[in-house]
């Protein structure tokens, strides 16, 4: 019995009545949205790009590809403003995402969440900064700042806090990455509880 | 109702000495060794101060408990992992016998739980377990109320003992080690203190909600589990500076049990301090609820004991 209550509540008001409305308002209607990539600098990456953009029903307006202002891991920023129904939106990004472009922002969602985690262990001889970069390529995070306490020296067990940019929606993916490299690198990973009220 | 009890450490000898301010008899209290057993009530004072002394609890066997008449058989023998004996085969005998069984011991309901259901389901009697999960706080029972198809997860610290060592470390600065020859002395901490380090303890309780919640499907060995030995001072340095401490944090979901140690916020409701514990019970309709209380101790897991013998009459 328990389950037909279950399923007849999460059918339900909220999520149908969003997809109502915004069918309603896209009737035959477009949006014009603007996406930042991180390329790498070589020969056709710029045409791999744009491709799922296109493939997915979006119609190009304009790239402005800032070859001289290359990121600190060495990317050129590229931004895309192209226009698709709204609908289609999350499939160009996915898209993206699918061909391995590095989408750093995403319509209005770029780095709508913060999350902080604490990783313990020998993070300086275990090469903290190839850690950060994973972090940062592996789930598509900025590190917003970094903490290290290490008070018996960094040869021995140390603690760093880190604060970390992601896209909205995507933590659990995000933490369960971080998982991943932490037992990799035989860290311990404190992540923080997401879900529930916590406040 | 008339109580025989099984197991006469703090919890048991707690039942035994507040049953009849709830309105109870005791007929049976027996340890692993020997037994008093008594149709018309047994000297309750006498078997507990012989327990304490040290001494034998009576002159009868422990397996003479399940001859005599008893309403409700309270299984409170320390818990016990994998095959959960001898508690299972206690529950067992008094459920063939057609009597209710209300546990404080852990492991038949952690580890065994779709079988004590399928017992149950052929007996007379019931089981009920509120005294498993969280010591004195009514935890299965607001579940109970909600019922477990309108609760989604289930969250909070179920270990006092991590939660002492956390909050120590958090406010003096001191490392694990320290804190936790601290919690010893003071007798927070046991002399093993093993599974409420390494989150056995937590895990256990939540592996028992996920079974509610779930109608069965988990033991502790599908948990995903870490304790708090590894955690340093400067952790909880580190995170105290980000406005957020570490907790031994459970979850319980349909879809699996987790124990680790977590992020929350420092004046958030699941920081609790000292060996208190709390649950965050998730439901589908009336957002979150918290219940926050004593999760251990004779008197107080004896109280959770007496609340399902209540509920049984």
């Amino acid at each position: 019995m328990g389950d037909e209550y279950a399923d007849d509540r999460t059918g339900t008001a909220p999520d149908s009545e969003v997809n109502t409305e915004s069918d309603a308002e896209t009737d035959g209607g477009v949006r014009a949205y603007t996406v930042r990539l991180e390329l790498v600098d070589e020969p056709g990456e710029l045409l791999r790009a744009l491709a799922p953009i296109a493939d997915n029903g979006g119609n190009l307006l304009s790239i402005h590809h800032e070859r001289g202002n290359i990121t600190p891991r060495g990317h050129i920023p590229v931004e895309v403003d192209f226009e698709s129904p709204p609908e289609r939106f999350d499939d160009i990004v996915d898209g993206l995402r699918e061909a391995g472009v590095n989408v750093i922002q995403a319509g209005e969602e770029h780095y709508g969440e913060e999350i902080s985690v604490v990783l313990v262990g020998h993070l300086v001889e275990n090469d903290l900064s190839d850690t950060l970069s994973r972090i940062e390529s592996e789930i598509d995070a900025a590190v917003l700042d970094l903490s290290l306490a290490a008070p018996q020296g960094t040869e021995s067990v140390s603690s760093a806090r880190l604060r970390l940019a992601i896209d909205s929606g995507r933590s659990s993916q995000a933490l369960e990455a971080i998982r991943s490299i932490g037992s990799e690198k035989e860290l311990t990973v404190v992540e923080p509880l997401v879900g529930g009220e916590t406040a | 109702m008339k109580l025989a009890i099984l197991g006469a450490g703090d919890v048991g000898r707690s039942v035994a000495t507040l049953s009849g301010d709830y309105g109870h008899e005791v007929v049976a209290l027996a340890d692993s060794s020997s037994a008093t057993v008594d149709p018309d009530g047994i000297a309750v004072d006498d078997a507990v101060s012989r327990k304490e002394r040290g001494e034998v609890v009576g002159t009868a066997a422990p397996e003479d408990v399940f001859e005599t008449e008893y309403d409700v058989l309270v299984e409170a023998t320390p818990t016990t992992l994998d095959d959960a004996e001898p508690g299972f085969s206690h529950v067992t005998r008094a459920l063939e016998a057609d009597r209710h069984v209300v546990l404080a011991n852990k492991g038949p309901v952690a580890e065994r739980y779709e079988e004590l259901r399928s017992l149950e389901a052929e007996s007379a009697g019931s089981i009920r377990f509120e005294a498993t999960v969280g010591g004195a706080i009514p935890v299965l029972s607001t579940i109970e109320d909600c019922t477990p198809q309108a609760v989604t997860a289930v969250r909070g610290v179920l270990n006092g003992t991590a939660n002492f060592i956390l909050t120590r470390m958090a406010a003096e600065g001191l490392d694990y080690e320290h804190v936790l020859a601290e919690a010893q002395d003071l007798g927070v901490a046991e002399a093993d203190p093993t599974f409420d380090v390494d989150g056995t303890d937590a895990a256990l309780k939540f592996v028992i909600l996920a079974n509610v919640l779930n109608d069965g499907g988990f033991s502790l060995s599908d948990a995903t589990v870490e304790g708090i030995q590894d955690i340093p001072g400067s952790a909880l340095d580190l995170a105290a500076e980000d406005g957020r401490t570490i907790r031994l944090i459970g979850e319980a979901t349909r879809d699996g049990v987790r124990v680790g140690p977590r992020l929350v916020p420092e004046n958030g409701a699941l920081a609790v301090t000292g060996t208190r514990n709390i649950v965050q019970i998730e439901t589908r309709h009336a957002g979150s609820l918290h219940s926050s209380g004593r999760g251990a101790g004779g008197p107080e897991t004896a109280t959770a004991v007496l609340s399902d013998v209540g509920r049984l009459e």
